[in-house]
C-alpha cells in the first residue's frame, strides 16, 4: 500500500466531481432548512471543491501555500455565516457535509484503496472545518463587540438635577439616528417632569462637527417650542476651538464650560440661589 | 361646522384645541380670535395644543400669524402644551415659531402672561425676557 500516492483523495474527488457536489449541497441544504437558496449553496460549494482539488499533491497540510486560495474561501464562508446569524452547527456542516457525501458514494463500491483515501480526506476536512470554525468564532466576537458598543452609545439617561431642572449627559458619537432618540427622550422627560430647564452635557462627546452642532440646535429649538430652555455644557477647550474654526453659530443658546456652571445658571433662572453658610 | 371655543379668563383668552385642526377651522379660529380680542380688550392669549398630535406647515404658520395678529391688537400669545413629536416635526419643517412664546402647560402659561401684562402695564412694551438676563 506504500505505493499509493499521497494525494490519492484528490484523485478520488476529481473523478467523482459531478456526484459529490450535488450530494454535498443537498446535505448542507437539509441542515439550513431553506435559509439559503440552492444556487447560492452550489456556488459556495463548487468554489470550495475546486479549491480542494487545486492542491499540488502535498494534500495533507491546509497551511501549505497551495491552499492559500482555499483558506481564504473558507475563512470568508465562516465570516459570512457568522454575520448571517447561523448557528455553529449550521456553519460547520457546510464543510463536514463533504465527508457524508463522499462516504455515501463509496458505500456502493467496496474499494479498499478508496476507503484509505477517504480516511486521509477525512483528516484534511477536519482541519479545514476547524479552520473555518476559528474564523466563524472571531467574526462572531467582532459582531458582539460592535453590538455592545452601539448599545452603550444608545443608552440616553435623562437625570433630574433639581425640581424643574433635568440633565442629559451625552456619551459617544452623535449621528442622525441617535440624535433622534436623544431628542425624543429629552423632550418627553421635559413634558413628563414639567421641567423648564434642560442641561445637555457634551463632555463625553468625542467630536463636534457641523452635523452634531446642527442636531444640538434642533434639540434646543424643539425644547423651546415646548416652553423649556436648554443650556449646553461640558464643552472642552479643543471642541470650543473646533466649533469656532468651523464657523458654527450657536446663536442665542447658552453654553457653559462645566455642568456645575450650567446648573447654577439654571437654578438662578428658576429663581433659586446657592448660598455658602460657612 | 366645527368651531373652536374661546374662553375668557380675566384679561386673557384661552383657546383649547381638542380636535385635529382642519385648514378652514384654523382660519375661522384666527378670525374669531381677533374679533374676541377687540371685543374683550384681552391682553393675553393662551393657545393650548396639548391634544394636537399632528401639526403640518399650514397650522404651524397659522399659529405664527395668529401670534402676530394678536400682538398688533396689543395681546401677547403663549402656545402651551406642545407634544414632543409635534415640536420635532416643526423643527424639521424649519418652523421655529419665532415671536411666539411657549410654556409647558396652561398654568405656567398664565403665570408667564400675567408677568408680561404687569410689566407692560408699568410702561414696558414687550415682555421682559428673564431667560436671557443672567
Amino acid at each position: 500500500m506504500s505505493s499509493q500516492p499521497e494525494n490519492d483523495w484528490i484523485d478520488l474527488l476529481r473523478d467523482s466531481r459531478d456526484e459529490v457536489i450535488p450530494a454535498w449541497t443537498s446535505v448542507v441544504e437539509a441542515t439550513l432548512a431553506g435559509r439559503m437558496t440552492t444556487s447560492e449553496l452550489t456556488n459556495d460549494i463548487r468554489e470550495i471543491f475546486d479549491g480542494l482539488t487545486a492542491g499540488d499533491g502535498r494534500g495533507s497540510d491546509i497551511r501549505a501555500a497551495a491552499y492559500d486560495g482555499l483558506r481564504a474561501l473558507v475563512a470568508d464562508l465562516g465570516r459570512t455565516r457568522a454575520r448571517q446569524g447561523f448557528s455553529p452547527t449550521e456553519a460547520a456542516v457546510s464543510i463536514f457535509a463533504l465527508k457524508t457525501a463522499v462516504l455515501e458514494l463509496l458505500e456502493n463500491r467496496a474499494d479498499l484503496a478508496a476507503y484509505q483515501a477517504f480516511a486521509k480526506l477525512s483528516r484534511f476536512v477536519d482541519d479545514l472545518g476547524l479552520y473555518m470554525f476559528e474564523t466563524y468564532a472571531s467574526a462572531r466576537e467582532t459582531v458582539i463587540a460592535q453590538q455592545a458598543e452601539s448599545l452603550l452609545e444608545l443608552s440616553t439617561p435623562v437625570v433630574k438635577l433639581w425640581d424643574g431642572i433635568v440633565a442629559l449627559p451625552l456619551v459617544g458619537t452623535l449621528d442622525s439616528a441617535r440624535t433622534q432618540v436623544v431628542m425624543e427622550a429629552l423632550l418627553q422627560a421635559l413634558v413628563d417632569t414639567g421641567s423648564e430647564h434642560a442641561i445637555i452635557d457634551i463632555t463625553g462627546v468625542a467630536a463636534v462637527d457641523t452635523q452634531v452642532a446642527q442636531h444640538l440646535l434642533k434639540t434646543v429649538q424643539a425644547a423651546r417650542l415646548l416652553g423649556a430652555e436648554c443650556i449646553v455644557s461640558g464643552i472642552r477647550p479643543q471642541i470650543a476651538q473646533t466649533v469656532v474654526a468651523l464657523g458654527i453659530e450657536f446663536g442665542d443658546i447658552h453654553t457653559k464650560a462645566s455642568l456645575s456652571d450650567a446648573m447654577l445658571l439654571a437654578m438662578r433662572r428658576s429663581g433659586l440661589d446657592v448660598v455658602s453658610r460657612a | 361646522m366645527e368651531r373652536i371655543p374661546i374662553l375668557r379668563i380675566g384679561n386673557m383668552l384661552l383657546v383649547s384645541i381638542q380636535v385635529d385642526l382642519q385648514d378652514h377651522t384654523a382660519l375661522m379660529l384666527q378670525d374669531d380670535l381677533s374679533n374676541r380680542i377687540v371685543e374683550t380688550g384681552a391682553k393675553g392669549v393662551l393657545i393650548d395644543i396639548s391634544a394636537l398630535e399632528i401639526v403640518d406647515s399650514f397650522i404651524g404658520r397659522m399659529i405664527s400669524t395668529t401670534a402676530a395678529v394678536s400682538r398688533v391688537l396689543d395681546a401677547e400669545t403663549v402656545v402651551v402644551g406642545m407634544q414632543p413629536a409635534v415640536a420635532i416635526t416643526l423643527v424639521e419643517l424649519g418652523l421655529t415659531l419665532s415671536g411666539v412664546r411657549t410654556a409647558l402647560d396652561v398654568d405656567r402659561g398664565i403665570r408667564l402672561l400675567s408677568r408680561g401684562i404687569d410689566d407692560r402695564a408699568r410702561g414696558g412694551d414687550v415682555i421682559r425676557d428673564d431667560y436671557l438676563a443672567e
